[in-house]
């Protein structure tokens, strides 16, 4: 596939980096900054454009005839939203995906109009597919992060109806030290299926007589309702969180904190610039609003951080989040997160001090990639910074194909790839060795290693 | 650098593919080489193969670095591998004229230390002629082109090896797709040269042979007198046009392929300005030539000075006369022209005319502050801002060049070569040229030199195709600490 990426920004490059790992693929990206973009071919099999994004003359140096895709990720939403619109209109670039951050563009979706199918002239809006906000998956994300205390990562499967839950088993949990068949007898109605586990960095393939160890990293799904349930089954029931700190009033930490106060958390907002904290406190409801240094001992002593259940450093500098979310550890906080871009930091603290990294491209990364795979793909989500993959896939075809009319266990499946579940309609199907898959069955899988991805694709396509 | 050598074991494994070709000549003509050829292509094989399984364990994605290395030790390693069919098939011929052979072969500088071509068996020949094609458009390219396992590695190699001071232009997204459209350019002008070379009036043995070395602006020829041998004019014409279309940036003629339409010549300021210069070039010294009464007519005078001057400045290094019984001022102009005129991106050697118009348009610029002190005025080539890192970058590649050609000449004439022969044939053999005048002039060959020498001229011809920095960069300190 064709794709050019406009922006080199964090999220354009690792979207670039993402995209070109396929072989597949074929990156193009634009920035106005000349030297970012030799930095960034130096680094990855890519070609590079230098100017501005939404102009025609830079579109078509960039092969926008030809493109099948269009990224539009520059920082700024109209430069964005023009893009796309030129590529439609000039070239008829077919998918056009634009990064759109502010709410009061994304608070009337009628302003973009997917051009499936649409003659060029008849549109009645910007002629974008899809939007993605960034920030507010980010913030969607945390905010699962502090509903399920204790869960590494939540990413939502059939339109919310299911979700896959990754976390750590520690020893407590009914399930640590069972094997996996056991759950049948601990929760009879619940229909969960883990999925895989990770054990000292490599992963294993669970069966009913795998043994859940403690700080084996689990993926499991399970219906929305019932993810409570299992988690308990994984570690020991932790309280519901109450208190928060956010380190960070920027977009992301803003929004975190408007969402939470909804919800009755009690937050607190600690934030460098004074001119800054001026502006979100007016925002606000009920948060406070601290005006000062998130590494600062006093400070944070002084706001009772011991007594927090949850601290998320969301500041733009990684390296300050990380140094903040170990003070708070320290100094008592119960569970500490951290926004960390760099995977190899991100690996470097997840495992230690630091109890979630948040990997804010990954997040973004699933949605653009949905687009890219071939097959009818609803939605992929990027697991363990990357190197792992769940994807939902439409299966089509009459029976008798490689996949539809067939049994999970005839299908033939790269290795480490797995099928989980089935949404057939309104319900949910874990699936078992001899489950058969029906025409437009909504299938989830787990790749255990991303480079098999394309292999599962042409399982698919057909 | 154990995982350059790696790498540089599958290079030597599929280098021995290019055994084929001459193989398969033998066959057709029955020269009796085939079993000469075989066990070289097995030579080259094992040797490869011994290197790559030895350093199996050090697999790992090339580094920026690790490109010099290998493009360096590569140019280096093939050359002398392919000595192994001259070495046989030639008794008598040491080692040190067989490695400048094939240097001289790969490097495209078409300089010959062999004497007797018309009688080599076709198939050495045409093993001279295939190694001037593989090294036309770059034998790394073309590895990048074939192995896709490089990586990003691949962009750091062609880096290295591609001519010309804006490197960073990616033709298509990836670069084993930029590579093997490169390839595929080459091998479609080049299949147009064999059949106007055949219509003109060659052999098809000759027409393969020639469109190699004129694609890749090589110079090497199946007789002792080069074209002069045909002493036909359509050839010269034929031979004339390839020339130029060679000495133009392949990523144009890529363009002009893709878009199906000319235009990508049109605002091609490189191209224009080489055009124009070898025009007034040769309008200029063959009015010289002709007043000074060399050749009776104008057009005889025309004829030889635009085949000569032409392959030269082109470094090709054809020749039809030898020029050096003009008046000195004549081989002199086209020396001088072998180091200006072909483009980025082109199978030329040289400055190129990029870094030469950037050199003037910088020395305009200089002169413009002189007068307005306070003018802002960037470099621009084409209606294009060159980037003063550019600019710097020119600078800095012209002072090494000629220093690189200071530094040899006073080698070769501390050697005992007169100042005539040793200039021009340091200027000849670093620009890709071929011929020089004098000792190494075009009635005699590199013949004539002693072993020392040959191994400068040898050394200059591979500075001169990686252009001095990727070479250069191998003999400073920093680039070996760890």
């Amino acid at each position: 596939m064709k794709i050019i990426i406009l922006g080199a920004g964090q999220v354009g490059r690792t979207a670039a980096q993402h995209l070109a790992r396929e072989e597949a693929n074929d990156v193009t990206v634009v920035d106005t900054d000349d030297e970012l973009l030799r930095d960034l071919q130096d680094r990855i099999d890519i070609r590079t454009v230098q100017g501005n994004a939404a102009s025609p003359k830079t579109l078509e140096l960039a092969g926008a005839a030809d493109a099948d895709m269009i990224v539009a990720l520059t920082n700024s939403d109209e430069v964005n939203m023009v893009a796309c619109q030129v590529a439609w209109s000039l070239f008829g670039t077919k998918t056009k995906i634009a990064r759109i951050r502010s709410e009061a563009f994304a608070r009337r979706p009628e302003i973009f109009v997917s051009t499936e199918g649409e003659p060029p002239t008849e549109l009645s809006g910007f002629a974008v597919d899809m939007y993605v906000s960034p920030e507010e998956l980010v913030t969607a994300y945390i905010e699962r992060l502090i509903r399920y205390p204790g869960a590494l990562q939540v990413v939502d499967f059939a339109d919310g109806r299911v979700r896959l839950v990754g976390l750590r088993a520690v020893k407590g949990g009914l399930l640590v030290g069972q094997p996996i068949r056991a759950i049948r007898q601990h929760i009879p109605r619940v229909d969960a299926r883990v999925a895989a586990i990770y054990r000292g960095g490599h992963s294993i393939v669970p069966d009913g007589d795998t043994v859940i160890e403690h700080n084996d990293e689990v993926f499991f799904i399970a219906g929305t309702d019932d993810i409570r349930t299992v988690m308990a089954e994984m570690r020991k029931t932790e309280d519901t969180v109450k208190r928060v700190v956010i380190a960070g009033g920027g977009n992301i930490g803003l929004r975190l904190a408007l969402k939470l106060e909804e919800d009755n958390h009690q937050v607190k907002l600690i934030e460098r610039s004074t001119a800054r904290a001026r502006k979100i406190s007016e925002q606000l409801r009920s948060t406070i609003v601290l005006n000062g240094d998130a590494a600062d001992e006093e400070l944070l002593v002084e706001e009772n951080i011991d007594s927090a259940d949850v601290f998320c450093s969301l500041t733009n500098s990684e390296e300050a989040n990380i140094l903040s979310a170990l003070l708070a550890k320290r100094l008592g906080a119960h569970r500490v997160m951290a926004l960390i871009t760099r995977p190899a930091y991100a690996e470097l603290m997840q495992s230690g001090p630091i109890d979630v990294a948040i990997s804010p491209q990954t997040v973004t990364i699933g949605s653009l990639l949905a687009y890219v795979r071939r097959g009818d793909v609803v939605q992929v989500h990027s697991l363990r910074g990357g190197s792992a993959e769940a994807m939902e896939t439409i299966a089509h075809g009459s029976r008798g194909g490689k996949v539809v009319g067939r049994a999970v266990e005839a299908i033939r499946l790269p290795e480490g790839a797995r099928i989980i579940t089935i949404v057939r309609g309104d319900s949910v199907i874990m699936a078992h060795h001899d489950t058969v898959i029906e025409t437009d069955d909504h299938v989830i899988l787990f790749l255990a290693d991303k480079r098999h991805v394309e292999q599962v694709e042409r399982l698919f396509q057909s | 650098m154990l995982a350059v050598v790696h790498v540089l074991g599958s290079m030597l494994m599929l280098f021995s593919l290019a055994y084929l070709l001459p193989m398969a000549t033998s066959i057709i003509y029955a020269d009796r080489m085939l079993i000469d050829f075989v066990v070289a292509a097995l030579i080259c094989l094992g040797a490869g193969g011994v290197l790559w399984y030895v350093t199996r364990s050090n697999k790992r994605e090339l580094r920026s670095r690790d490109g010099f290395l290998l493009v360096s030790l590569g140019w280096t390693l093939m050359s002398a591998i392919a000595t192994v069919p001259l070495l046989m098939a030639i008794p008598g011929l040491s080692f040190t004229d067989a490695f400048f052979e094939t240097m001289s072969g790969l490097s495209t500088t078409g300089a010959t230390v062999l004497v007797g071509l018309d009688d080599l068996p076709p198939s050495v020949n045409m093993w001279r002629g295939a190694l001037h094609w593989y090294g036309g458009m770059g034998i790394i390219v073309l590895v990048v082109a074939i192995l896709p396992m490089l990586g990003v590695g691949g962009m750091q190699l062609y880096k290295a090896e591609t001519p010309g001071p804006v490197k960073n232009e990616k033709l298509t997204p990836r670069i084993t797709q930029t590579a093997k459209a490169l390839w595929f350019i080459y091998f479609l002008i080049t299949v147009a040269c064999v059949l106007a070379l055949k219509i003109a009036g060659m052999d098809w043995f000759d027409a393969v042979f020639h469109a190699f070395s004129t694609l890749s602006l090589g110079g090497f020829s199946t007789h002792d007198a080069s074209i002069a041998y045909y002493d036909s004019l359509p050839i010269e014409l034929v031979i004339i046009a390839f020339m130029l279309v060679s000495a133009l940036n392949f990523a144009r003629h890529f363009m002009a392929w893709q878009q199906k339409s000319l235009h990508a010549y049109a605002t091609d300021s490189e191209a224009k300005a080489m055009l124009a210069l070898l025009a007034c070039a040769t309008l200029g010294v063959t009015l010289y030539i002709w007043l000074d009464g060399v050749y009776a007519s104008f057009w005889a005078s025309l004829r030889y000075v635009s085949f000569n001057l032409v392959a030269l400045a082109t470094t090709c290094g054809f020749m039809t006369q030898d020029f050096a019984v003009w008046p000195i001022f004549a081989p002199m102009v086209m020396l001088m022209l072998s180091c200006y005129s072909c483009n980025t991106g082109s199978t030329g050697g040289g400055i190129k005319m990029f870094r030469t118009l950037v050199l003037f348009r910088q020395a305009g610029r200089e002169l413009m502050l002189l007068v307005h002190p306070q003018a802002v005025r960037p470099v621009k080539i084409g209606g294009q801002v060159v980037q003063n890192q550019i600019v710097f970058a020119v600078l800095a590649f012209v002072v090494l060049y000629f220093g690189t050609v200071v530094v040899l000449t006073f080698a070769l004439l501390a050697s005992g070569l007169d100042f005539i022969s040793a200039f021009t044939a340091v200027i000849a053999c670093i620009n890709n040229a071929g011929p020089g005048l004098g000792v190494v002039g075009p009635a005699s060959n590199y013949q004539g030199l002693t072993d020392f020498q040959t191994w400068i001229c040898s050394l200059a011809m591979l500075l001169g195709r990686l252009e001095i920095f990727s070479f250069l960069v191998l003999l400073t300190p920093s680039f070996w600490r760890k």
